[in-house]
């Protein structure tokens, strides 16, 4: 296997021009490979970023109440039954369940909210809205309101409340302006407008209301408890698992991200699948580059590989020698390859931080290991058709007078 | 015939190629004995089936029938491997264009049976090599590409190569088919030398009367059969 190794190394170096030409061949589609990765990983990130990340990963909720049948099961009698819409749920105890949700390691974040309906006026204008009422510390705990502030601030005292852009926008109202809250309970409350934020979601910045908790509790007349919990994870790619953790744990209805997000990931699964056959031609690429390398190298080399059989050298030192001379190449376009993408995508900006104009690359996801090793086998692959052409080089024929 | 032990016993060997549709016949029944330590001249015009023999006895080729021993070794339906070791053990060559790996420095060359043997250039067969490349006057030429050496240095490489794995036989095939007459004759001394001290079985194709009438016994072939 040494004196193999000695003898492909020999080989590749005898032909330095060529082995370079044919190492940068496969480095590029290495490259290929990586900065697809990296950019198909990437604009998952800014996609998920953009959509999920103001938005809960799970949320915990009191379980739907199954609608019973008053008049028993009787297999001949059809009883339609419809689910209740007088009662707002709640969580009446809610401090109760907040330690065992946040027992789950993968759970970073939990907020308890109070949520709602209800209109927001100023003057003659009127605007239909999503009201929550949020301990003042939260205000930013689910979605980025502090870091989408375009006006006033996120302080979030009794009689303030915070608007979206757009709803500001309708209303044609400013920071330190006051607003009327009424919600679907006809309570109503006058606030001002302690800030504007401009998430980039149309549905929260056309009608996003954030008021204080205790405000909330006045406009829903809630006492007590929360209407949910919103829950951020370290790996929203969990949601669905944790969600099912949490629904066990506490007996609540537990929904993840996804179960509303359906269209999202299939766009990402689309897209992903894209990437993944850019990869593939990449690396079919480099097979066929390595394969006719190779192939060729054995037709020019045929009298000497009739020199080593008629030597004493087996068909199987002669498959190794090639298998080797591929794997080389293989192992080498593939380190350069990915050294280079490497290199060259660390000057991006991470995909969230990407401008409108740039390309959402992130580094982090350029598949370096995957690239090298995938481009080893392939090589190696490319390499058997050439080695067993090689093997089978019959020396009588090819050794000359 | 000779009166040394048997090293090769050919009996009613018979090789045919196929030419189209036709099977062409270019040994017919031969019959053969060389004894160890022999120093053979093939003599016979081009197409007498010499080369065709060569290539059955270095086990490059198969037969089509007949019989052939080798110490002792029935190596008719030997399979490929099996016949590939016992060349590299037992059979030296030395091919008219010397046949050198051109990548290769002359040490490499000479190790080279040695080397895919054992999988790797051991010290011991490095050493080796030194000495048979001092041997056949190319001790200064050691590292030398195999590429940049001259024509008669290459088959003095080729002949220390031969001798590497102390080989019971090495056939030559024209060995000075290629060479100036001041060169072929010192190959062809280097050849009976170590015919002479080492024992080692020669059996050399050629043309050339002068190179035959310095071997101990001479084989003449016509049409595939051996005639004298």
């Amino acid at each position: 296997m040494l004196y193999a190794i000695k003898i492909a190394f020999r080989y590749l170096t005898a032909n330095r021009g060529q082995t370079v030409l044919l190492v940068l061949g496969v480095a590029v589609g290495v490259y290929v490979f990586v900065f697809m990765s990296a950019l198909i990983g990437g604009l998952a990130v800014l996609l998920l970023d953009r959509t999920v990340g103001n938005i809960a990963h799970v949320v915990v909720e009191p379980a739907d109440r199954e609608p019973v049948s008053l008049f028993g099961s009787e297999p001949t009698t059809l009883v339609a039954v419809l689910k209740s819409t007088q009662q707002r749920p709640t969580l009446q105890s809610a401090a109760a369940f907040l330690p065992i949700i946040r027992a789950n390691p993968h759970v970073t974040t939990v907020a308890g909210e109070i949520r709602g309906s209800g209109f927001l006026t100023k003057g003659e204008a009127l605007a239909p809205v999503a009201i929550t009422g949020v301990e003042s510390g939260e205000v930013s705990a689910i979605a980025n309101i502090a870091g989408s502030l375009v006006a006033g601030s996120t302080d979030l005292t009794i009689s303030t409340a915070l608007i979206g852009s757009g709803l500001a926008d309708t209303l044609g109202v400013g920071v330190g302006q006051t607003v009327t809250v009424r919600s679907d309970q006809n309570i109503e409350q006058t606030l001002t407008v302690g800030g504007i934020f401009s998430l980039g979601v149309a549905g929260l910045d056309d009608a996003a209301v954030y008021v204080n908790i205790r405000a909330a509790r006045v406009l829903f007349d809630l006492p007590e408890g929360v209407s949910r919990f919103e829950v951020k994870l370290d790996d929203l790619k969990l949601a669905p698992t944790v969600a099912l953790d949490i629904a066990a744990a506490t007996g609540l209805k537990a929904t993840a991200w996804t179960a509303k997000n359906q269209q999202l990931l299939d766009g990402l699964t689309a897209q992903a699948s894209s990437g993944n056959l850019i990869k593939g031609f990449a690396l079919v690429t480099i097979i066929i580059g390595i394969a006719s390398a190779l192939l060729l190298s054995t037709y020019r080399r045929q009298s000497e590989i009739g020199i080593m059989r008629a030597m004493g050298a087996t068909r199987r030192f002669v498959v190794f020698v090639f298998v080797i001379q591929g794997a080389l190449i293989g192992l080498s376009g593939g380190l350069i390859g990915a050294g280079l993408g490497y290199f060259s995508l660390l000057p991006f900006p991470p995909p969230a931080a990407t401008s409108a104009a740039g390309l959402p690359v992130d580094v982090r996801q350029g598949a370096y290991l995957a690239a090298i090793l995938l481009t080893l086998l392939g090589a190696v692959l490319a390499s058997i058709w050439p080695a067993y052409s090689a093997s089978r080089v019959d020396p009588v024929k090819v050794i000359g007078p | 015939m000779t009166d040394a032990a048997p090293l090769i016993v050919v009996e009613d060997l018979v090789k045919s190629f196929d030419e189209g549709d036709e099977a062409v016949t270019v040994l017919k029944g031969l019959d053969l004995t060389i004894g160890t330590g022999e120093l053979v001249a093939l003599l016979g015009p081009s197409g007498s089936g010499k080369s065709t023999l060569l290539n059955i006895l270095g086990t490059l080729m198969r037969p089509t029938s007949g019989s052939f021993k080798m110490l002792g070794l029935n190596l008719i339906g030997a399979r490929d491997v099996d016949l590939t070791e016992f060349r590299n053990r037992h059979v030296g060559f030395v091919f008219q264009a010397h046949n050198l790996l051109p990548d290769f420095t002359a040490l490499e060359n000479v190790m080279f049976p040695a080397a895919t043997r054992k999988g790797r250039e051991t010290a011991v067969d490095r050493r080796r090599a030194t000495e048979l490349l001092r041997r056949v006057g190319l001790a200064d030429r050691r590292d030398f590409p195999a590429s940049k050496l001259s024509g008669g240095q290459k088959q003095r490489v080729a002949v220390a190569r031969a001798l590497m794995n102390q080989p019971e036989l090495v056939l030559a095939d024209e060995p000075t088919g290629n060479l100036d007459r001041e060169s072929a004759d010192r190959v062809m001394e280097l050849l009976t030398e170590i015919n002479r001290d080492d024992k080692t079985t020669f059996l050399i194709s050629t043309h050339d009367e002068r190179i035959a009438e310095r071997c101990r016994r001479q084989i003449r072939m016509l049409d595939g059969l051996v005639v004298g």
